[in-house]
């Protein structure tokens, strides 16, 4: 049962702060013959540690700017970390941001295809999921309108569909259980929580700690890069609102 | 069994998103043609028409010289073409896939070769208007087609190789420098002027012999002057042309593809 699924060993990441940012030739050649290239390091996050069992539910709180989208990035392998490492095991469904793949020129229908093959899907695959994704996004009218035409809610609906279609072992979660209208956004909640029952495992991102208390199980906070609390859901919820209490003192 | 983020394979990558990339060139054949009127007949128009006017303008001037020389431009043309556009599109592919690559794990060298290779399919359905051609000029104008015609996809495919690596490098540096976009740009179109495309650099006589022998380090002089011996089937197949093209293509795909894996990581960062 505590098999980890999600390792994370000392993990930093190191961002160049440029003051000014130089992103053409010209101004580059300048500078550097002005030798007025100053790089301001940053650890975006600074040696972060934890594990994530098989089936547990992880809610990362902490306050804008924190690192906690570094944070999934590097766990979605978006971002490599720049000392230490991370290891995931299995399938992966990251969902930091739904319909990142769509080419608006597309129909809805050529859209499953590619998204899917964006997460790295066979053709057969999604073919055999299709009208899964169709009927639960409920857009079987419009699978042949181009996107461009879409609403963002028609988008996002599109999107959560693929992402959730899949069997995944891992789930990442940005902030997302706020797709389409609130009968929609009841329906990928019931989903979501089918899912749990299938013992995935998930990594949730939020600011409300109530969503982390419904749906996690454990939760860390992230702040300035560090973990500074890690453990029970409950716990670490009322570190986390006694902290925000005393920010708005 | 963990699998490491870190270190993934590349063989095991590319068979997982093999998917992608033949959605990513469905994708850029379906999108360029699907908006226009003329669809895939534009293809064919744009080389005709530029050759068309090429010939119209300069056929005085070389014709004498130049055996069949609708078909000695038409080929120059089309591998020009194929060319410019292959490398313009991989040094884009990055940026316009920024979208995805900032929120999805997905393997960037997917990009520049899916776009390049979407311009190679429509490079090959552009060569049918070099077989019109083809056959007009066998028919009533007795050119006589040589066996080394089957030879032709050698030089297609040491220019796809060589568009792809120049196409890492240019993706690599645009990611970096916004700017090299227009650089490149007009780089192109001094390329253009460089490769024999309406002219041929023998029968100019050109006196000085270093700017002989600067157009003639020109890849693309090799590449279209062996193409057009295949086609045309005057001269002798010249093994220098072809291991000097061959060379520089592979040497270019080695260091396009070493520049991007040393830079990959940071393309997010920047896009």
């Amino acid at each position: 049962m505590s098999e980890p699924v999600i390792k994370v060993e000392n993990v930093s990441i190191l961002f160049n702060l440029n003051k000014e940012k130089v992103d053409n030739l010209k101004e580059y050649v300048i500078k550097v013959l002005k030798r007025k290239i100053h790089f301001t390091e940053f650890w975006a996050l600074n040696d972060v540690s934890f594990t994530v069992n098989k089936g547990e539910r992880l809610g990362v709180l902490g306050f804008n700017g924190a690192g906690k989208s570094t944070l999934l990035k590097t766990v979605a392998g978006v971002l490599k970390p720049t000392k230490g490492s991370v290891e995931v095991q299995g399938v992966i469904a990251p969902m930091i941001e739904l319909g990142a793949g769509f080419d608006s020129n597309y129909t809805g229908k050529e859209n499953i295809y590619l998204y899917g093959a964006t997460m790295g899907y066979s053709k057969k695959y999604i073919e055999e999921r299709y009208d899964e994704i169709v009927a639960f996004s409920e857009l079987e009218k419009f699978m042949d309108v181009p996107i461009k035409n879409y609403s963002s809610g028609m988008r996002a609906r599109l999107g959560f569909s693929i992402a959730t279609a899949v069997e995944p072992e891992v789930l990442i979660l940005d902030e997302v259980l706020s797709v389409g209208d609130a009968r929609f956004r009841a329906k990928s909640e019931k989903k979501i929580v089918d899912m749990f029952d299938k013992g995935i495992t998930v990594l949730f991102v939020s600011h409300n700690t109530d969503q982390v208390r419904r749906i996690c199980n454990k939760a860390i906070i992230i702040d300035k890069g560090k973990v500074i609390a890690n453990g029970d859901v409950n716990e670490v919820c009322d570190i986390y609102d006694k902290l925000v209490s005393e920010g708005k003192k | 069994m963990l699998q490491k983020i870190k270190n993934s394979n590349f063989v095991q990558d590319f068979l997982k998103y093999r998917y992608l990339l033949s959605e990513i060139i469905r994708r850029n054949i379906k999108v360029q043609y699907r908006d226009s009127v003329l669809g895939i007949f534009w293809t064919f128009l744009q080389p005709l028409l530029s050759t068309l006017v090429l010939v119209a303008v300069f056929s005085n001037i070389f014709h004498n010289r130049t055996e069949y020389y609708p078909i000695y431009v038409l080929c120059g043309r089309l591998l020009y073409d194929f060319y410019s556009q292959a490398t313009k599109r991989g040094m884009r592919s990055i940026t316009t896939a920024a979208g995805v690559i900032k929120k999805v794990y997905v393997p960037k060298y997917i990009y520049p070769l899916g776009n390049t290779l979407s311009c190679f399919v429509t490079f090959l359905i552009s060569l049918l208007v070099l077989v019109a051609f083809m056959i007009y000029f066998i028919i009533f104008k007795g050119m006589s087609l040589t066996p080394y015609v089957l030879l032709a996809i050698v030089p297609v495919l040491i220019l796809y190789i060589l568009s792809f690596g120049v196409g890492m490098i240019l993706a690599t540096m645009s990611v970096f420098f916004k700017d090299i976009e227009y650089l490149y740009e007009v780089f192109c179109m001094l390329l253009f002027y460089m490769t024999p495309v309406f002219y041929s650099v023998e029968t100019l006589n050109i006196s000085n012999s270093f700017i002989k022998m600067g157009l003639m380090a020109n890849p693309l002089y090799s590449i279209v002057n062996l193409f057009r011996f295949c086609i045309i089937g005057t001269g002798t197949w010249n093994w220098g042309w072809f291991f000097y093209s061959f060379g520089f293509a592979i040497v270019t795909v080695i260091i396009g593809g070493l520049l991007f894996r040393a830079k990959e990581d940071k393309f997010i960062l920047h896009i």
